[in-house]
C-alpha cells in the first residue's frame, strides 16, 4: 500500500514535471525514458546549453515510462533501450533512431581465474542460466578453458530484479543462441528466471556478484569497468573468443544491417564479424513523424545532430560507445525522409 | 445596545461553531473519500489481471512476464513471512528496551537512549537497505549462516527451513533487517505507554513485595496492553509495506523455496522493481493487483488485531 502510493505519487510528479518543463520555453526540449543513457544525455545537454543556450531536459523514468510519455505527447522525444518494432512505430506514427551503443558483460566471482581469462561459449552461458551447468569445473566449461584449473565451486546465477533494457539485451542473446532458452524462458525486460537471485539495478547485480563466491551475473559494460569486475570472454557468431572493449562493440554495430526504413529496429546481439562482441545493444530515441510543433521538433533533431558531431568524446569518457560514422549518416538521411511538418515538408534540411 | 452586541457575538460564535464542525467533518470525510478512491482505482487498475486470472492469481506461483502469466503466491508468502520474522525478533527486544528505559535505566541515561531510538526511527529505509546489503549480508553469509546450517539446519522438522547455500541474502536476512527497522517504532511506543502507568499502581505492587519482572508482567503490561498492541501494529504495518530495504536484501527471486536462507520476493519489492518497466496491460494490472492484495492484507491484519483487543477487553470485565 505504501509503495503503491509511492508509485502513484512518483508517476504524478514525473508527469507534472514533464508537462511543466514542456511548456516553459519554446526552444527548450524535453525527453523522458531509459535510465541507461541518462548520464551521457545529461552531459550532452549541459555542453549543448553552454554552446547554444537551449536547454534539453531529460527525465530518466525508465523505457516503459518514456514510451508512455511520448504516446501521451507530453515530451518532445521518448527514449528506450529496447527498440520499438517497425509495426508499432507505424501504428503510433513514430520514428526511431539509435544514439549510443552499450554492451552487456557477464561477470564472475572466481578468485581462481584471472580477470578476463575465462572463456564461455554461447550455449554454455545459456545452460548456466538454465541451471543445467551447476559447477564451475563442468566438462563443458573446462573444454574451452584447458589452461585454467577450474574449482568445483557451485555456480550461483545473478540477474536483474527490476525490468531493464540490460536484461532485454541479455535474454535476447540467450534466446538467439539457445532454442531451449527461447522456448522455455524467452526474451524480455523481465523474464521468468530459472533460479538464481535478483539484484536491483546494475549496482545490485554487481554487489551480489562481488559478494557471492562462484557467482555469475551480467552488467552494463561501464559498470564492469568502473568496478574492475572479472569479466569473461565470449565466443561470437564467427567462433572467435572476444573480450568486451569499445572496439568489439563498435564492430558489432558496424556489422549490423541497419535499416532506416524500419526505424533502425536492430538488436545488436549475436552479430557476425570476427571482432564483434555478441551481447551488444544500442539505445534509441522516439519522435513523431509529423511534428505538431515545428520549433521543438527541429530543436530535438538539432540537439541530436550536435551530439553526433560533438558528443563522441563525452560518450567515451562515460564508457559508452559512439555509433560508427556510416550509421550516423544514415540517421541524418532518415530524418530528412521521415520527419515532416504539418504541411508535409521535411523539417530537417 | 449591550444586549444587542451580546446577541450578535453569540450568533457569530454559533456560526464559528458550525463552520468549525463543518471543517472537521470535511477533513474526516476526506480520509474516507481518499481511501475509497484508492481502493476503486486499485480495483479498476487491476481489472485486466482479475479478469485474466481470477482467484487463481492468489494461488499461482507463476511469474512469467514474457508469456503474460502471473500469480501472487510467492510475493504474498514473502511479505507475510518476512513480517512475521521481523515481529518475532522485534517484540521481545522492544519490550526489553522499553522496560529498561522506564524501570531500570539510571536517570542520566534515559534521555540520550530515548533520543537515540527516535533517531533510529528517522533513518530513511534505503540506508537500512544499503547497510543490509553491503555490511550485514556479507557478515551474515560468512559467520552466521554457516553456523545456522550446521546447527539448526540439521535439526528434525525445522531443519529444512534453515539450510541452504550461505549467500547472506534471502527471506531471513530481509526479516532481520525489517526487525531492526521496526524496533525503534515499537519500543518508543512501548516506552511512552509504560511511562503513563500511575506510579501509585507500581509502588503498591512493589510495596507488596513484587519483583521488577512481576510488576512489569502483572501490573504494567495489563494496564498498557492496548497501547502495546497498537505499537506492535504500527511496526507490523511498516514491516508489511516496507519497500526499499527489503528489495535490497530479499534476493528478488520469484521462486518458492522451503528454506528461509533462499532468496524470495515480497509484494512491495516486486512492485518497486518491476513497475517502471512493466509493459503491456496484463503485466501492469498484475502489479496493481499485488498492490490491492497488500492493501487487503494490511486491512485484514489490522482488523484481526482490533478484534483481538476487543475480545480481550470483554473477557477482562468478566474475569474480575
Amino acid at each position: 500500500m505504501n509503495s503503491k502510493l509511492k508509485q502513484i505519487i512518483l508517476g504524478l510528479t514525473a508527469a507534472t514535471a514533464v508537462i511543466y518543463a514542456g511548456t516553459s520555453q519554446a526552444t527548450d526540449i524535453t525527453g523522458a525514458g531509459a535510465t541507461f543513457p541518462y548520464p551521457v544525455y545529461a552531459k550532452w545537454a549541459e555542453a549543448y546549453k553552454a554552446q547554444s543556450g537551449n536547454e534539453m531536459n531529460y527525465q530518466s523514468i525508465g523505457s516503459g515510462g518514456g514510451i508512455k510519455q511520448i504516446l501521451a505527447k507530453t515530451v518532445d522525444f521518448g527514449a528506450t533501450d529496447a527498440p520499438m518494432t517497425p509495426e508499432e512505430q507505424e501504428k503510433n506514427g513514430l520514428t526511431q533512431f539509435p544514439t549510443v551503443i552499450g554492451g552487456v558483460v557477464p561477470v564472475i566471482n572466481l578468485k581462481e581465474v584471472a580477470n578476463g581469462q575465462l572463456k564461455l561459449s554461447s550455449d554454455v552461458l545459456a545452460d548456466i542460466y538454465m541451471g543445467k551447468i551447476t559447477k564451475w569445473n563442468d566438462p563443458r566449461i573446462a573444454a574451452d578453458n584447458k589452461d585454467i584449473k577450474l574449482p568445483s565451486t557451485s555456480i550461483f546465477t545473478v540477474h536483474r530484479a527490476d525490468g531493464s533494457g540490460t536484461t532485454f539485451i541479455f535474454t535476447t542473446y540467450l534466446a538467439q543462441v539457445s532454442t531451449e532458452w527461447n522456448s522455455s524462458v524467452g526474451a524480455g525486460k523481465a523474464v521468468s528466471w530459472k533460479g538464481g537471485m535478483g539484484g536491483k539495478g546494475n549496482e545490485g547485480v554487481a554487489s551480489f556478484v562481488q559478494r557471492t563466491k562462484g557467482s555469475i551475473g551480467y552488467v552494463e559494460y561501464a559498470y564492469a569497468l568502473q568496478n574492475k569486475m572479472n569479466f569473461v570472454q565470449l565466443k561470437n557468431r564467427d567462433g572467435q573468443f572476444v573480450s568486451p572493449t569499445d572496439a568489439s562493440f563498435q564492430a558489432a554495430a558496424a556489422n549490423a544491417k541497419w535499416d532506416a526504413d524500419k526505424g533502425f529496429y536492430e538488436i545488436l546481439t549475436n552479430e557476425p564479424g570476427k571482432e564483434s562482441w555478441p551481447i551488444t545493444g544500442a539505445t534509441f530515441i522516439l519522435v513523431y513523424k509529423s511534428a505538431s510543433n515545428n520549433a521543438t521538433a527541429t530543436e530535438t533533431l538539432k540537439f541530436f545532430d550536435w551530439a553526433y558531431t560533438n558528443g563522441d568524446k563525452m560518450a567515451s569518457n562515460l564508457d559508452y560507445v559512439p555509433l560508427p560514422a556510416n550509421v550516423v549518416n544514415m540517421i541524418r538521411g532518415s530524418w530528412k525522409k521521415q520527419i515532416k511538418d504539418a504541411s508535409g515538408k521535411a523539417i530537417w534540411k | 445596545m449591550p444586549m444587542f452586541s451580546f446577541e450578535a457575538r453569540l450568533k457569530r460564535q454559533a456560526l464559528y461553531d458550525v463552520m468549525f464542525r463543518g471543517l472537521t467533518r470535511i477533513s474526516a470525510g476526506a480520509v474516507l473519500i481518499l481511501l475509497a478512491a484508492i481502493i476503486v482505482s486499485l480495483i479498476m487498475g487491476s481489472m485486466p489481471a482479475i479478469n485474466a486470472f481470477g482467484f487463481g492469481f492468489l494461488t499461482s506461483s507463476e511469474w512469467d512476464p514474457v508469456n503474460d502469466q502471473f500469480g501472487a503466491l510467492i510475493p504474498i508468502i514473502g511479505t507475510l513471512v518476512t513480517s512475521a520474522i521481523a515481529l518475532l525478533i522485534a517484540i521481545p527486544v522492544s519490550f526489553g528496551i522499553a522496560l529498561f528505559l522506564t524501570e531500570l535505566s539510571p536517570r542520566v541515561l534515559r534521555r540520550p537512549l530515548g533520543v537515540a531510538i527516535e533517531l533510529l526511527a528517522g533513518i530513511p529505509s534505503i540506508i537500512y537497505g544499503m547497510w543490509g546489503l553491503f555490511v550485514f549480508a556479507p557478515l551474515f553469509a560468512d559467520y552466521i549462516e554457516p553456523w545456522i546450517n550446521d546447527h539448526i539446519g540439521t535439526m528434525a522438522y525445522i531443519g529444512p527451513f534453515f539450510s541452504g547455500p550461505p549467500m547472506g541474502i534471502g527471506i531471513l536476512t530481509a526479516g532481520i533487517i525489517l526487525a531492526i527497522m521496526v524496533i525503534p517504532f515499537i519500543s518508543s511506543v512501548m516506552r511512552d505507554v509504560f511511562d503513563v502507568v500511575p506510579t501509585l499502581l507500581k509502588e503498591s505492587a512493589y510495596g507488596l513485595g513484587s519483583t521488577t519482572w512481576e510488576v512489569m508482567w502483572n501490573v504494567v503490561l495489563p494496564y498498557t496492553k492496548v497501547g502495546v498492541a497498537g505499537g506492535i501494529m504500527l511496526g507490523l504495518g511498516r514491516a508489511l509495506g516496507e519497500t526499499m530495504a527489503v528489495t535490497f536484501v530479499i534476493g528478488n527471486a520469484h521462486e518458492l523455496s522451503q528454506s528461509l536462507l533462499m532468496p524470495g520476493n515480497s509484494i512491495s519489492s516486486a512492485l518497486a522493481n518491476e513497475f517502471n518497466e512493466a509493459v503491456g496491460d496484463i503485466y501492469t494490472a498484475s502489479l496493481i493487483e499485488l498492490g490491492l492484495i497488500l492493501f487487503f492484507i494490511t486491512f485484514v491484519v489490522l482488523s484481526i488485531a482490533r478484534y483481538m483487543l476487543f475480545k480481550l477487553g470483554q473477557r477482562e470485565g468478566k474475569a474480575s
